[in-house]
């Protein structure tokens, strides 16, 4: 019998994958959450919809169009299965959730690439209506062509920051401003990184121009202090960096700090982690194809590393071809040397990146005892220092166990970075020995009718 | 802790028991040093269901339970912490004649013992829980019994215990004991050695290696209970329920979640590693929509699970070593301890002083598995 082979996540990695594999002449099972293939990169306009490429995804519209239209013609080799929720692994089985279906899956070999999410650090006021993920700003724009501000600030420290700001600015939504925290010296001091990918760079520059050309304000090197509002978000408060107080009224707030991998699958299969210093997280342990510690396991993408959505096709390459190497056929070993030499300069790039975009986590380690750290439990930063100093709680694990941070319906998908931040500095001590939060199933949530239904269901083999 | 040092008596196991026996030798004046190979709590202590309840259990175990039960009432006095505690009763629903006949003669047992319950008919409760509870044929309702945070209590004891001045050692195992006319001699895996008048062996699902030391034999097993909890819905569900022959419980914190569970986890004693099942996870959330329907659209956000040891007979080993003189044993509580931690604290520290408790525990002594382990051996 073959092996069976499933994909999870229809992004860059996992379609670039599913397409070589299918080249091969291998039979996959492609899951994603989405309706259609694209990731949030490349995310579909829903049903209906008739913007144009160029509209959509601007100068990377030809390898949207490329990436939509990559399973096409496989139909027969790559069985993608739309609206469905990995939400647990359990040995070889993954547990589904395909819009409230419940249905099983077993697999020999996986390919975990199930993107990235949004990196946040709280602020005063980060809970009013009107603040939304930088991330979150953009699908908006993306999927459904909506704003979600009539006049948005756009705040943290991302590549994603000037791009949003220019995006919404280009299809006619307010900017009330961009608030940076990373000073412009740093980008500077980051050129020679980031020309390793001149293109992308340049591209950077250019929204940075466009900006300034009409009149949106950029402020480097600034401190938000508070998003300001009664019922709703009225001004961002921040700090330049000459330390003057500043406040742009606006009537929403886009925040977003880079990404973090969503990892979580590869947690509860018990894969081994590092702690990446260079992006301050913790990261899959895998090898330059993407195999983990667990035998028939791959990442690949931003869920592996974040690198963007370039290196995210690259690496779903490689780790397709890893897989077929794995299974003893053959691999174009030209085309795996292209592929590390591409990853390189992307790698050399993004080390760039780190340091024109840097996670400012003592923004997160000075945060006041009252601001709300936890969203969905609702615990402050107070509470979860208190955790440390009062009750001994020696790592995020026991954080969570005493005063519930991160136990709620993200499960520490949003507050999880800047409460290891807090942790770690409530300890004294680096943020890896903060610890990582576990993965606890399901990884997002899903009704208890559901899981019922999966009781009666019996399991297909993929 | 480094080098040599002597205390009166030392502790192996972290759990409620053992913290609260810390507290409680503290409190009669003893020194005593407590050996956690994790953190206090980390296991059946803290990774349970959180039930406080005297209803359904054995005979043998009742006087334990009423015991413990006014401690939860003083645990703001005795320890500084609530640790979320309230009586919301704990009521045990029956679906057939059969199981109702069960929950009558428990009654009738229970009374005799001092504790009451209310025998409700399938009207009776739909008058008390109207549009909760559909096609149970009838149920029984101890109010003095509820629920607590069980996260939080062992921690809750040892931050008390170390206040009054017990050493209590996390992350550091116990390798090794033995006793000569000195006392006991513990070493742990930090090379820490300490002399002790008396050792109390409540180390839980790896107890028998203790007990083993000392020549004594148990029988011991793994579990892991697979909890899960749902978002927080609209407050509903003012009691803790458990139910007949599905082994479904479920109750709901006053923030919303329902907390509930049923069956067996993974767990790998050795490894000290445990995961919920998958699979038993689908059949509790089957149960769970069969018992409550109106929390079949909660959405589960969370399942964990921990180690605890049983026996096959359901019940624990609570007493004095039968072969080595200041020994005390307390372990294997079977699935069921989480009410029983703070008393057992308390009779653990009465046999270390007196010898004896006041309380009926023969039931439970090692001894029961003194031919079984001949045989073994």
């Amino acid at each position: 019998m073959p092996e069976r082979i499933i994909i999870v996540g229809a992004g860059p990695a996992g379609t670039r994958a599913a397409r070589i594999l299918a080249e091969a002449g291998l039979a996959t099972v492609l899951l994603d959450e989405a309706a259609g293939n694209g990731g949030q990169i490349y995310r579909r306009q829903p049903p209906g919809f008739r913007r144009p490429y160029a509209a959509l995804y601007g100068t990377e519209a030809g390898k949207a169009e490329r990436l939509h239209a990559a399973l096409d013609g496989f139909g027969g080799l790559i069985d993608h299965r739309t609206d469905t929720l990995v939400w647990s692994l359990d040995g070889r089985r993954l547990m589904l959730n395909t819009a409230g279906r419940a249905d099983s899956l077993d697999f020999d070999r996986l390919i975990l690439a199930t993107g990235a999410m949004d990196r946040v650090i709280p602020l005063p006021g980060w809970t009013l209506p009107g603040v939304f993920a930088l991330g979150g700003a953009q699908v908006a724009l993306k999927h459904q062509a909506c704003a979600v501000g009539a006049k948005t600030c756009f705040v943290g420290s991302s590549p994603l920051l000037p791009y949003v700001a220019y995006q919404y600015a280009r299809a006619g939504a307010g900017v009330a401003g961009v608030v940076d925290t990373t000073p412009r010296s740093a980008k500077l001091g980051a050129l020679p990184d980031l020309l390793a990918v001149p293109g992308v760079t340049a591209r950077g520059l250019t929204y940075m121009a466009w900006l300034a050309r009409h009149g949106i304000r950029y402020w480097h090197g600034a401190t938000p202090l508070r998003v300001e509002g009664g019922e709703h978000v009225t001004a961002l408060v921040f700090r330049t960096a000459g330390g003057a107080e500043r406040r742009i009224d606006c009537d929403a707030v886009a925040l977003g700090y880079g990404l973090k991998c969503e990892h979580q699958l590869a947690d509860l299969a018990g894969c081994a982690f590092r702690f990446d210093s260079p992006t301050r997280q913790w990261v899959v342990a895998q090898d330059d194809a993407g195999r983990t510690s667990v035998d028939g396991l791959y990442v690949a993408g931003d869920g592996a590393l974040i690198r963007g959505a370039d290196a995210a096709e690259l690496a779903g390459e490689r780790a397709a071809l890893a897989l077929l190497a794995d299974l003893g056929r053959p691999v174009d070993a030209a085309r795996v040397a292209q592929i590390g030499r591409h990853l390189a300069r992307i790698d050399r790039q993004r080390r760039g990146m780190d340091k024109a975009f840097a996670y400012p986590n003592h923004l997160a380690q000075s945060l006041a005892d009252d601001v709300i750290l936890c969203r969905c439990e609702a615990v402050t930063v107070g509470e979860v220092r208190r955790a440390v100093t009062e009750q001994g709680a020696d790592d995020i694990n026991r954080a969570k166990a005493f005063c519930r941070v991160g136990m709620g319906r993200c499960q520490g998908r949003v507050c999880g970075p800047a409460a290891a931040d807090v942790v770690a500095a409530a300890l004294g001590r680096p943020i890896e020995a903060a610890g990582r939060l576990r993965g606890q199933a399901p990884v997002k949530p899903v009704p208890v009718a559901v899981l019922a239904q999966a009781e009666l269901g019996e399991t297909q083999s993929a | 802790m480094t080098g040599s040092d002597k205390v009166d008596v030392a502790i192996i196991g972290g759990g409620t028991a053992g913290c609260a026996a810390a507290l409680e030798l503290r409190r009669r004046g003893l020194s005593v040093a407590l050996f956690e190979r994790r953190t206090v709590g980390s296991q059946a202590s803290g990774v349970n269901y959180g039930g406080v309840r005297q209803q359904g259990r054995d005979p043998a175990e009742l006087p334990l339970s009423r015991r413990s039960r006014p401690i939860w009432d003083r645990l703001p006095a005795l320890v500084g912490h609530d640790c979320e505690f309230m009586a919301t009763g704990h009521l045990k629903l029956a679906y057939t004649p059969e199981q109702m006949a069960e929950l009558e003669a428990w009654s009738a047992m229970a009374a005799e013992q001092g504790v009451e319950t209310r025998l409700m008919g399938a009207n009776a409760l739909a008058e008390a829980y109207p549009g909760l509870i559909t096609n149970a044929y009838g149920g029984s309702l101890c109010p003095t019994d509820g629920q607590a945070n069980p996260r939080l209590v062992a921690p809750a004891f040892a931050r008390a215990a170390r206040r009054a001045g017990a050493a209590i050692h996390e992350h550091e195992a116990v390798t090794g004991a033995t006793r000569d006319a000195a006392g006991f001699r513990i070493e742990t895996e930090r090379g820490t050695r300490i002399l002790a008048q008396s050792l109390i062996n409540v180390a839980g699902a790896w107890a028998d290696h203790v007990a083993r030391w000392f020549g004594e034999f148990a029988p011991i097993q793994v579990l892991a209970p697979n909890m899960l909890v749902s978002e927080p819905v609209p407050y509903r569900l003012p009691v803790n329920i458990g139910v007949c022959g599905a082994g479904l419980y479920v109750r709901q914190i006053p923030r919303g979640n329902l907390i509930f569970g049923g069956g067996k986890g993974w767990a790998d004693r050795e490894a000290i590693r445990a995961r919920p099942l998958v699979e038993v996870s689908c059949q509790a959330s089957a149960q769970l929509a069969r018992t409550l329907p109106w929390a079949a659209n909660a959405a589960v956000i969370r399942s964990w699970t921990g180690i605890e040891g049983y026996f096959d007979d359901d019940i624990p080993v609570i007493g004095l070593s039968e072969t080595t003189p200041g020994l005390v044993h307390a372990f294997g509580f079977s699935g069921h301890g989480f009410q029983l931690g703070p008393a057992i604290g308390e009779i653990v520290s009465e046999l270390v002083v007196e010898g004896k408790t006041t309380t009926p525990i023969d039931a439970f002594s090692i001894r029961r598995f003194a031919r079984a382990g001949h045989q073994a051996a």
